[in-house]
C-alpha cells in the first residue's frame, strides 16, 4: 500500500535501513507486482522523456492560442549573454522550466509531473544538475522515485489536481516533489528531504489556478519557472539545516484545507484572478465550439 | 494511485483531462467497436466543449480513434492521418444532463459495419470513465483488465461467462449488470485480475445470444 504520510516513510526507512527513494521503489513494486528491474527501467524511461522534451524543444513553435511559445529560448539567449542576476545555473533553470512547459503547451510529449500545467518543474532542477554536475542517470532515477513518493503522499492526503485544490496543488505539489529530488540527489537526509518539500509547499501556499481562456498556459508557463527556483532555494534551507516549523504532513493538509475553502472561481474554471481580468478576458479560446 | 500517475504519463501536452484523457476516450471506444472507424460523429460536452481546440482535444479524440496513445508525437496532426486514413469525422457541441463537464459522445461506424454509441468523461489525470454503451448507463474505468459482454437479457449468461473465466482460471475482481429494457439487451462488465486470452473473447463472442464481447488490457494505455 502506498504511503499516507511522509512521516510513514521515514519510519519505514528506519525499519528497513533503506535511504528514502528506495523505500519508494519497494512501495511501487509491492503496489504494482513489478520486479526491482521492471521498476527501475520505467523510471529510467521516463527520465529520458523528459530529457527528450528539452532536447527536443522548437522555439519557433507557437500553441494553438497563440499564448505561448518561444520564451525557453529567449532565456537560454539572454543566459548565454551572461549577465543573469540569478547566475548561470539558475539561469538554466528557469529555461528548462520554460521549455517544458512551453512544449507542454504546444502539444509536444511531456511527462505530467504531477500533472501536464507543471510538467516543466521537475525536469527544470533535474536537468541542469544532469547536464552541470556530472550526474548519472541512475541517481537522477533516485531523485525521481523520491519526487514521485512526496507526490503520492500529497495527492493521498490532499490532491495534484489545480481543478479541486487550486495551483497550489500542481505548482505547489511540483515544487514540492522537486525540492525533495533535490536534497535526495545532494545525498541530504530523509528528514531534510521532506522539510525541504514542507518548504516548497508553504511558500506557494493560497497559489490559485486561475488559466486564461481555460487553458494551459497563462499564468502556467511562467509558473513552473516560480515552482523550480523555489525548490532550489528550499533544498538549500534544508541542506542548511534549516526545518519548516509546522511539521511536513500538517503542512500538507494546511494545503487541503485552503483548497477546499478556495472558490471555485480561481480553482481551473476561468472565471477568476488572471483570467477575469479585462486582457484575459480579451482572450478567446480558439475556435470553441459553441459557433 | 501508483508512482507513475504521479510521475506520468508520459502524454503529448497540454492537458492530462482534456489532451490525454480524450486520446485515450478515442482509444477505448475503437477498442470497444472492435473494427476500424470509418466515420465517426463526435459531441463535446462543458468543458470540452469550451476550451477543446485550445487543449487539441478534437485531434485527441481523432487520434485515439486511429488507435494511437497518448504518447504519440502524431497526436497534433491526427486530423491529416485520418484522412489518409479514411476516418471520417465530424464535431457538434451538445449539452447532456448529468454529465461530467469533460465529457465526450462518439457515435462510431466501422468498416466492416459495426456501430457503436459511446458516451465517456475524463475524470483527472488522464484517467477516464465509461458512462453509457450503446443506450446503456453504465460506469466503468478500464484501469483494471476489463471484459465487456453485450448479450440478450435473459437468464444464464452471468453464469456462462463466470464458468468461461473459470475454466481459464482467471478471478473476477468485480462485476457490473446493466439492462435496457427497451432493446430487451443487458450488458455485463467484468474486471479481472489476470488477462483473458484472445481465444476466449473470440469463443464468447461468437456464441449464442451474445451480442459483443469486448476485452481491455489496462496496460495497453
Ligand atoms: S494555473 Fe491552473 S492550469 Fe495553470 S498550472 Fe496552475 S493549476 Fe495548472
Amino acid at each position: 500500500m502506498a504511503f499516507a504520510s511522509l512521516q510513514e516513510i521515514l519510519t519505514y526507512m528506519e525499519e528497513k535501513s533503506v535511504p528514502f527513494w528506495e523505500a519508494i521503489l519497494m512501495e511501487d513494486m509491492a503496489e504494482r507486482g513489478v520486479s526491482r528491474e521492471d521498476s527501475m527501467k520505467k523510471m529510467l524511461d521516463t527520465w529520458q522523456a523528459m530529457l527528450h522534451a528539452s532536447d527536443s524543444y522548437e522555439p519557433q513553435r507557437k500553441s494553438a492560442s497563440g499564448l505561448t511559445g518561444g520564451q525557453g529560448s529567449l532565456m537560454e539567449q539572454y543566459c548565454q549573454a551572461g549577465q543573469t542576476l540569478c547566475g548561470p545555473f539558475i539561469g538554466q533553470v528557469i529555461t528548462e522550466a520554460l521549455k517544458t512547459a512551453e512544449s507542454n503547451a504546444c502539444m509536444k510529449r511531456i511527462v505530467a509531473a504531477p500533472t501536464a500545467g507543471a510538467s516543466g518543474v521537475l525536469p527544470a532542477v533535474l536537468l541542469p544538475c544532469y547536464r552541470e554536475h556530472g550526474v548519472s542517470d541512475e541517481q537522477i532515477a533516485q531523485a525521481m522515485y523520491t519526487a514521485a513518493g512526496i507526490g503520492q503522499v500529497i495527492a493521498a492526503r490532499a490532491s495534484v489536481s489545480g481543478a479541486a485544490g487550486g495551483c497550489q496543488a500542481e505548482i505547489g505539489s511540483a515544487s514540492a516533489m522537486a525540492a525533495g529530488a533535490l536534497v535526495s540527489l545532494k545525498g541530504g537526509s530523509g528528514k531534510q528531504i521532506t522539510h525541504a518539500a514542507a518548504m516548497a509547499l508553504k511558500n506557494l501556499l493560497g497559489l490559485v489556478c486561475d488559466p486564461v481562456a481555460g487553458l494551459v498556459e497563462v499564468p502556467c508557463v511562467k509558473r513552473n519557472v516560480v515552482g523550480a527556483v523555489n525548490a532550489m532555494s528550499c533544498a538549500d534551507l534544508a541542506l542548511a539545516g534549516i526545518e519548516s516549523r509546522i511539521p511536513p504532513d500538517q503542512v500538507i493538509d494546511a494545503m487541503r484545507e485552503v483548497g477546499d475553502r478556495m472558490d471555485s472561481s480561481l480553482r481551473e474554471t476561468g472565471k477568476g484572478g488572471l483570467a477575469a481580468t479585462p486582457a484575459g478576458q480579451a482572450v478567446q479560446a480558439p475556435g470553441s465550439f459553441h459557433l | 494511485m501508483n508512482i507513475f500517475d504521479i510521475l506520468g504519463p508520459v502524454m503529448v501536452g497540454p492537458s492530462s483531462s482534456h489532451t490525454a484523457g480524450a486520446v485515450r476516450i478515442g482509444y477505448a471506444a475503437r477498442k470497444l467497436l472492435q473494427d476500424k472507424p470509418v466515420s465517426a460523429k463526435i459531441g463535446l460536452h462543458g468543458s470540452f466543449a469550451d476550451t477543446g481546440t485550445g487543449h487539441g482535444t478534437d485531434r485527441a479524440l481523432v487520434a485515439g480513434l486511429l488507435g494511437m496513445k497518448p504518447d504519440d508525437t502524431r497526436i497534433p496532426d491526427s486530423f491529416q492521418i485520418a484522412a489518409r486514413q479514411g476516418l471520417s469525422f465530424s464535431f457538434e457541441t451538445v449539452q447532456l444532463k448529468e454529465a461530467h463537464p469533460n465529457t465526450a459522445i462518439l457515435t462510431l461506424r466501422g468498416e466492416s459495419g459495426r456501430c457503436l454509441e459511446i458516451q465517456a468523461a475524463s475524470i483527472g489525470g488522464g484517467r477516464i470513465m465509461i458512462r453509457k454503451l450503446d443506450g446503456i448507463e453504465i460506469s466503468f474505468s478500464l484501469e483494471k483488465p476489463t471484459l465487456i459482454v453485450n448479450n440478450e437479457d435473459k437468464p444464464g449468461y452471468v453464469a456462462r461467462v463466470a464458468a468461461l473465466l473459470s475454466e481459464e482460471q482467471i478471478n473476477i475482481a468485480s462485476m457490473q449488470l446493466y439492462r435496457n429494457h427497451k432493446t430487451g439487451h443487458a450488458i455485463m462488465v467484468l474486471e479481472t485480475d489476470q488477462r483473458v486470452s484472445e481465444a476466449a473473447v473470440s469463443a464468447l463472442a461468437g456464441s449464442e445470444g451474445i451480442l459483443k464481447a469486448a476485452y481491455f488490457n489496462s496496460e495497453e494505455v
